[in-house]
């Protein structure tokens, strides 16, 4: 893939990660506020859709599906599993700064090992296949 | 009923990423980000068996996240996440032909370990 078709690939796991955070966020801060729901029923839940919270982080979830199929259609989900996976030490920063919580060292431990795991697959090629996997055509 | 969740979570998320990468390559590399584009994107995906499928499976997989959320704490998960990054490396590797080397496993495995670190 050539340089300009890269970044469009880096863009895109930019806003996958960006919208994965602030929807996941969103989305727990109103389910906290709802309460406990257990049901096989989609009908249970569209009560905790009326929450702002909920609601605005399945919207923002639901752009982060959008931007997640357009990365699937460019890169290697063994290379986009990694590298979103950055939205997790995003998370715990976040929390650090904003919320003041404190980070112990295992946590530290786990957002550098998060970290590495990033670095590392963003040094492989973000596409090794040609076409669809044939198989499974 | 705590288990069977995050059971649930694991086996449908693995299944929702496998599906929907299979189904995207099918129908070719989105190019652009323009609203267009992404229609294009959408029109396509809706009558792709694959997306359809990876979606109904992320569909579960959410419902059953925002139960888990409702009666337990978010680390509950984490085992199954951690777990599922490498099984979606397999899958990647033996069911998608993706070229996974020795980079790649290392990143899946400090990912799952950091994963699991973050709870503590």
């Amino acid at each position: 893939m050539n340089a300009n078709g890269n970044r469009k690939t880096q863009l895109l796991v930019l806003l996958v990660v960006v919208s994965n955070v602030l929807g996941n966020v969103s989305l727990s801060h109103g389910m906290q506020q709802v309460g406990r729901i257990v049901s096989a029923s989609p009908f249970d839940y569209l009560k905790a859709f009326t929450n702002p919270w909920t609601a605005a982080g399945i919207c923002i979830l639901a752009i982060w599906m959008l931007c997640d199929l357009a990365l699937l259609s460019r890169a290697d989900l063994s290379f986009v599993l990694p590298v979103t996976a950055s939205a997790y030490v995003l998370v715990a920063l976040f929390g650090r700064i904003l919320l003041h919580e404190h980070i112990s060292w295992l946590r530290w431990l786990g957002i550098v090992l998060i970290t590495g795991g990033v670095v590392l697959a963003e040094e492989t090629p973000t596409r090794t296949t040609k076409g669809p996997p044939e198989h499974l055509i | 009923m705590k288990w069977l969740l995050v059971a649930i979570i694991a086996i449908c998320n693995t299944l929702g990423d496998v599906l929907n990468t299979a189904g995207m390559k099918r129908q070719g590399e989105v190019q652009d980000l323009r609203p267009q584009t992404l229609a294009w994107m959408v029109r396509r995906a809706v009558v792709n068996p694959y997306v359809i499928a990876g979606i109904a499976a992320m569909a579960v997989s959410f419902f059953a996240l925002l139960s888990l959320l409702s009666i337990a704490n978010v680390s509950f998960a984490v085992p199954a996440t951690a777990a599922s990054y490498l099984l979606e490396t397999l899958l990647a590797k033996y069911v998608l032909g993706e070229d996974v080397r020795t980079r790649r496993w290392a990143a899946a495995t400090l990912v799952a370990a950091g994963v699991v670190l973050l709870q503590f």
